[in-house]
């Protein structure tokens, strides 16, 4: 391979000449410690080179190697449960190698080279088999079957295949092309990130991903190969809201890109997701995870890459046929990194010293999401998805800023949070009023067959409820609440009730921080019987302090703490609803009880 | 040695050398102004053979004709060494309390490496702080980077001074309802100074000497008269002590930065003088990664005793939270400590706007064990109703105190009771948690009973001082 020679090192960004035959985001190893870096703009025989670590030291004269290959990840057994950088390092093993601190020029394969793992076939020899076709599967961990797959791309006749153990590069059978060629069949694909991997055909995605947080699930769902946006000034509980999402939604792998975040939060998700049970499996959640850390102080270009490198994992999962949950924390970070190297290149800034491609570039990152059909012969019955959930950190909580509104075009689902909120202590603090699903109309039909037929309507009526309490409330901080009328009061107190006893959830609390559809449902539908029911002992002539002061208010407030062997509870919480508001007058009884006296 | 007497261009803080040899990026650089002053130097970009020189202690003095550079071979290094402790050095590590050189045990390059994601510790040690706002609201985590936003005027410098004074680890406590005993460790206090007055530096320097926590403190002076752009070596310094302090010699340590906010403006000059394209309000575009270089150098590592907090002091410039600076730190950090110039009119010290303030690791830090199970309910219940107060007060402004119901006089009357007794403390006052955690209770009692949904019953009829009795 040629080398060429640096002439200028201005931060990360290098400059070297004599590389001819390298192409476009080829990746290139710098300086004598071979650092990784991959060439990003090319000019004559110049090459700038965005370099994945730190390039003190480096000066004009040093070498730089040219590998003639792109950027591209290792995909086979043992990405599971693994830590990478931005650049698939495996942080554990660099940290075997080098101590606590990352040490320049180490590195490690993304895929332990020897460790074996059990393969058995599904193909025997003499088959014909395409690209994407699985032929044969390896028990990564309890929780996942890992398939293996043929690459994209090529095709033939299975001339030997066998059992046993092997490592990732060892050839587990030889393929015959068309052609008559031999190819060796490898647990192990190699693939270039910046690249999406190829699949059948896309389709409409329209069942939910459940996370098991009520306000994401009722009021602003997602689908599985969705797309959805968490914007969120500092501190109103982005992270603890991404950390729900990844521990809770019936995805079967979850892809953790943590990208110019914090070193202590990753330090948070690598303890707890061991210790974490996976509600669907029983297992450590970290067994259907890999995550991708690449902290705000580690490599700003190895940041960009890191996206790129969380999404093709994604995609090869998908392609097995498992639906991924990816979610990338933060884009607007990912974003800074492009505008950080993009400046370094002087090119000429457009919005905000961004660079002027970073609305195609976050489209196209994006879109890499989906439910598609499977590439195989099998095509059609096999079906995978990646959802992608990114958050932004607008500046000053702007979302004028321009990674929001290019994100905003291009997803479907905006969870918007908000400091106002966090300060209430009202967690997740998503404001309902500004946030936004497009996916209602397409999980509708799932929630008609698996919740219940009323679900959508009751969701409709409360998100209904909130929006006019919204509109009284100006009211009501100009004249009081006594201005309203009863039915006004009583929409006020169900509205406050839907807010706390339903939106509200404690991520903390074992017996809170998770939902289920049918609970969901249960909820909504007790807060509004309560809400009809006042409505109808109001007009029978109860009075309002009575109907508010009715002993069942506390069995409601604490109805989101009963488990899923409680749902009987929410009968009994009913029938108090009913002998607690009747009209006054016809029931000395039951007046008595609403009063707040005993039989 | 490599010197050279070939500087062509002089901009502000930069030189441009040309027809230098194998000279490297982030190399250091001794140089030599006509006059007979000297400068350290480093390399921010090399292109062929023409080097661009950022100069720390600023270029007065010099001309293109006749500057040396003598370039090192080496990047910006600090001598470390634990008998660092007790001594004052200037922005650049050189002491300047008159006393002798250190001799180092180590050269430590001062821009450190990034720890392993994987060989961090989680920040889950409480550090009582003895202070109330703090402890019982937002307490502060061993490992944890923690910035006081304030803006001029507030007293933020004797908040971080009572920290420094009264920081302290608590045992592991075996009961869920009793805070283990106060722990005598190795702590360290780390402080740099960027940019601020005499005045202040000196009000440190007292206030740790005649505590006598001196003898536990290395200080870095970067005063508001020494060159600007030696700002940009002085955190890295503190830092690279810290860290050997810590990782080395087995030392908690407290990392104190003011003020960050002349620290940024430093950076500002230098990417101006290189006429690099501005990101907002004219910081360059790389400022949010050029904090996380400092700010993550928090943290605790797998298997190493030592543990270095940050306490990073920043001015808002006009109390603006939006301004870049605060806003790309609380991007950063794990929450922030906002000072309130309301509070601080109406005389209540330290004047903590709580409401905004956040621990992001406080969950980790509290509850059984490590302080009282009952913390996190109570400093919840805290929260909201003095959230509830202050809306409540608003409404009563608009209509008046008549038009509040019973329940919300209750909150209001909670409000007012709850900055005057809670966040007000005196500037040598030292609350343990404890006490904290009791005034909290007593507080919550002004409130009716139903109102107190945050906490779990069991911890009600436990601590409320009614249901005690009862």
């Amino acid at each position: 391979m040629e080398q060429g020679k640096i002439v200028k090192v201005a931060g990360p960004l290098v400059v070297a000449e004599g590389l001819i035959e390298s192409k476009m985001y080829d990746l290139v190893r710098v300086g004598a410690e071979g650092l990784m870096g991959e060439i990003i703009e090319m000019r004559g025989d110049r090459a700038s080179i965005q370099v994945y670590e730190e390039t003190e030291g480096l000066g004009p004269g040093d070498p730089v190697d040219a590998t003639g290959a792109p950027l591209s990840v290792e995909l086979g057994p043992g990405m599971l449960e693994s830590v990478y950088d931005g650049v698939q390092r495996p942080l554990d093993v660099l940290e075997r190698m080098a101590g606590a601190f990352l040490a320049r020029g180490v590195t490690a394969p993304g895929l332990d080279r020897e460790k074996r793992w059990e393969f058995t076939p599904t193909v025997s020899a003499g088959e014909r088999v395409i690209g994407g076709d699985i032929i044969g599967t390896v028990q990564e961990n309890v929780v996942i079957e890992h398939r293996i797959m043929v690459p994209p791309g090529v095709s033939g006749t299975i001339a030997d295949i066998a059992p046993g153990a092997y490592t990732v590069t060892d050839a587990v059978g030889h393929l015959t092309t068309d052609g008559g060629d031999t190819i060796a069949l490898t647990m192990m694909q190699v693939w270039p990130v910046r690249m999406a991997r190829p699949y059948a055909r896309r389709l409409s995605a329209a069942e939910p991903l459940t996370t098991g947080t009520r306000v994401i699930d009722t009021f602003f769902p997602i689908v599985k190969g969705g797309v959805a946006c968490i914007p969120g000034p500092f501190g109103a509980g982005k992270t603890v809201t991404q950390h729900q999402i990844a521990k809770w939604s019936n995805a079967e792998v979850v892809i953790f890109i943590g990208c110019g975040e914090r070193g202590n939060e990753m330090t948070d998700v690598l303890m707890e997701f061991p210790e974490l049970v996976d509600p669907y499996s029983g297992e450590p959640l970290m067994k259907r995870t890999v995550l991708v850390a690449n902290t705000s102080n580690m490599p700003v270009a190895a940041r960009e890459a890191s996206v790129y490198t969380g999404i093709t994992m994604a995609e090869y999962f998908r392609d097995m046929g498992y639906n991924v949950v990816l979610q990338a924390d933060s884009t607007s970070r990912w974003a800074e990194a492009m505008r950080e190297i993009s400046g370094r290149l002087e090119e000429m800034p457009g919005d905000e010293g961004f660079p002027a491609y970073l609305g195609t570039k976050l489209a196209a990152f994006y879109e890499r999401a989906g439910k598609v059909e499977c590439l195989g012969a099998d095509s059609g019955v096999r079906n995978g998805s990646v959802s992608v959930v990114g958050s932004v950190s607008p500046p000053g909580g702007d979302l004028s800023e321009p990674v929001v509104q290019n994100t905003l075009r291009v997803v479907k689902v905006f969870w918007a949070l908000q400091d106002q909120l966090a300060f209430q202590r009202h967690f997740p603090a998503i404001d309902w009023l500004t946030s936004y699903s497009l996916y209602l109309d397409k999980v509708e039909t799932y929630w008609n067959a698996e919740v219940s037929e009323e679900y959508r309507g009751r969701r409709d009526r409360c998100m209904a409820i909130l929006q006019r309490e919204n509109e009284l409330a100006e009211i009501v901080r100009l004249v009081g609440l006594e201005a309203l009328s009863p039915e006004e009061q009583i929409l006020m107190e169900t509205a406050k009730s839907i807010r706390e006893d339903f939106l509200q959830q404690n991520a903390f609390r074992d017996d809170d921080q998770f939902s289920s559809l049918k609970e969901q449902d249960l909820l909504l539908k007790t807060i509004l019987l309560f809400h009809e029911r006042a409505i109808e002992a109001h007009a029978a002539g109860a009075a309002l302090k009575d109907i508010f002061a009715a002993p069942v208010r506390e069995r409601i407030t604490r109805a989101k703490y009963l488990g899923p062997e409680d749902i009987d509870q929410y009968e009994s919480i009913a029938s108090d609803i009913e002998t607690q508001l009747v009209g006054g007058g016809a029931n000395e009884d039951a007046r008595a009880v609403y009063a707040g006296g005993e039989r | 040695m490599r010197e050279y007497m070939t500087t062509r261009d002089i901009v502000g803080p930069l030189l441009l050398i040309e027809s230098v040899v194998d000279v490297t990026y982030g190399e250091l650089v001794e140089l030599e102004y006509p006059d007979g002053t000297k400068s350290l130097g480093n390399v921010l970009e090399v292109n062929g053979d023409v080097a661009l020189v950022q100069a720390f202690e600023g270029t007065r003095g010099s001309n293109p004709s006749g500057t040396k550079a003598k370039f090192l071979g080496r990047s910006l290094e600090l001598g470390v060494s634990r008998d660092m402790l007790g001594r004052v050095f200037d922005g650049l590590g050189r002491p300047n309390d008159g006393g002798p050189e250190i001799i180092p045990e180590k050269r430590l390059s001062i821009y450190g490496s990034p720890i392993n994601p994987t060989a961090r510790d989680f920040p889950d040690d409480f550090i009582q702080t003895g202070v109330s706002a703090i402890d019982g609201l937002n307490p502060l985590v061993r490992g944890q980077k923690l910035p006081i936003f304030s803006g001029s005027g507030l007293p933020h410098n004797e908040l971080a001074a009572q920290i420094a004074r009264q920081a302290a680890v608590l045992a592991r406590s075996a009961q869920a309802d009793a805070v283990g005993e106060k722990l005598e460790g190795e702590f360290a206090v780390v402080f740099a100074a960027m940019g601020i007055t005499f005045e202040d530096a000196d009000f440190f320097t007292q206030e740790f000497r005649t505590t006598s926590a001196i003898e536990r403190a290395v200080l870095f002076l970067n005063l508001a008269d020494d060159p600007a752009v030696e700002r940009i070596a002085t955190p890295r310094m503190a830092l690279t002590a810290a860290e050997y302090l810590a990782y080395e010699c087995d030392m908690h340590v407290l990392v104190i930065l003011t003020d960050m906010t002349y620290y940024c403006e430093a950076l500002r000059e230098v990417s101006a003088a290189r006429k690099e394209v501005p990101g907002r309000r004219g910081y360059p575009g790389y400022l949010y990664t050029d904090l996380a270089t400092i700010y993550e150098r928090a943290g605790r590592v797998k298997g190493r005793a030592g543990s270095i907090t940050q306490v990073p002091i920043l001015s808002m410039p006009d109390d603006d939270k939006t301004h870049p600076i605060p806003d790309l730190t609380g991007y950063i950090t794990e929450g922030q400590i906002i000072l309130d110039r309301n509070l601080h009119r109406r005389g209540i010290y330290p004047p903590v706007a709580v409401l905004p303030s956040l621990s992001r690791l406080k969950q980790k830090g509290i509850g059984p064990g490590k302080t009282r199970e009952d913390h996190a309910d109570l400093s919840n219940q805290l929260f909201g109703a003095y959230a509830r107060g202050l809306q409540a007060k608003e409404l009563a402004v608009i209509l008046g105190e008549a038009a509040l119901s019973d329940t919300d006089k209750a909150f209001v009357a909670f409000a007012d009771a709850f900055e005057d007794r809670f966040i007000r403390q005196g500037k040598h006052e030292e609350r343990s948690v404890a006490e904290t955690l009791a005034l909290g209770w007593e507080l919550v009692a002004l409130l009716p009973r139903t109102e107190l949904k945050r906490i779990k019953d069991e911890y009600v009829a436990k601590y409320l001082p009614a249901e005690k009795e009862a």
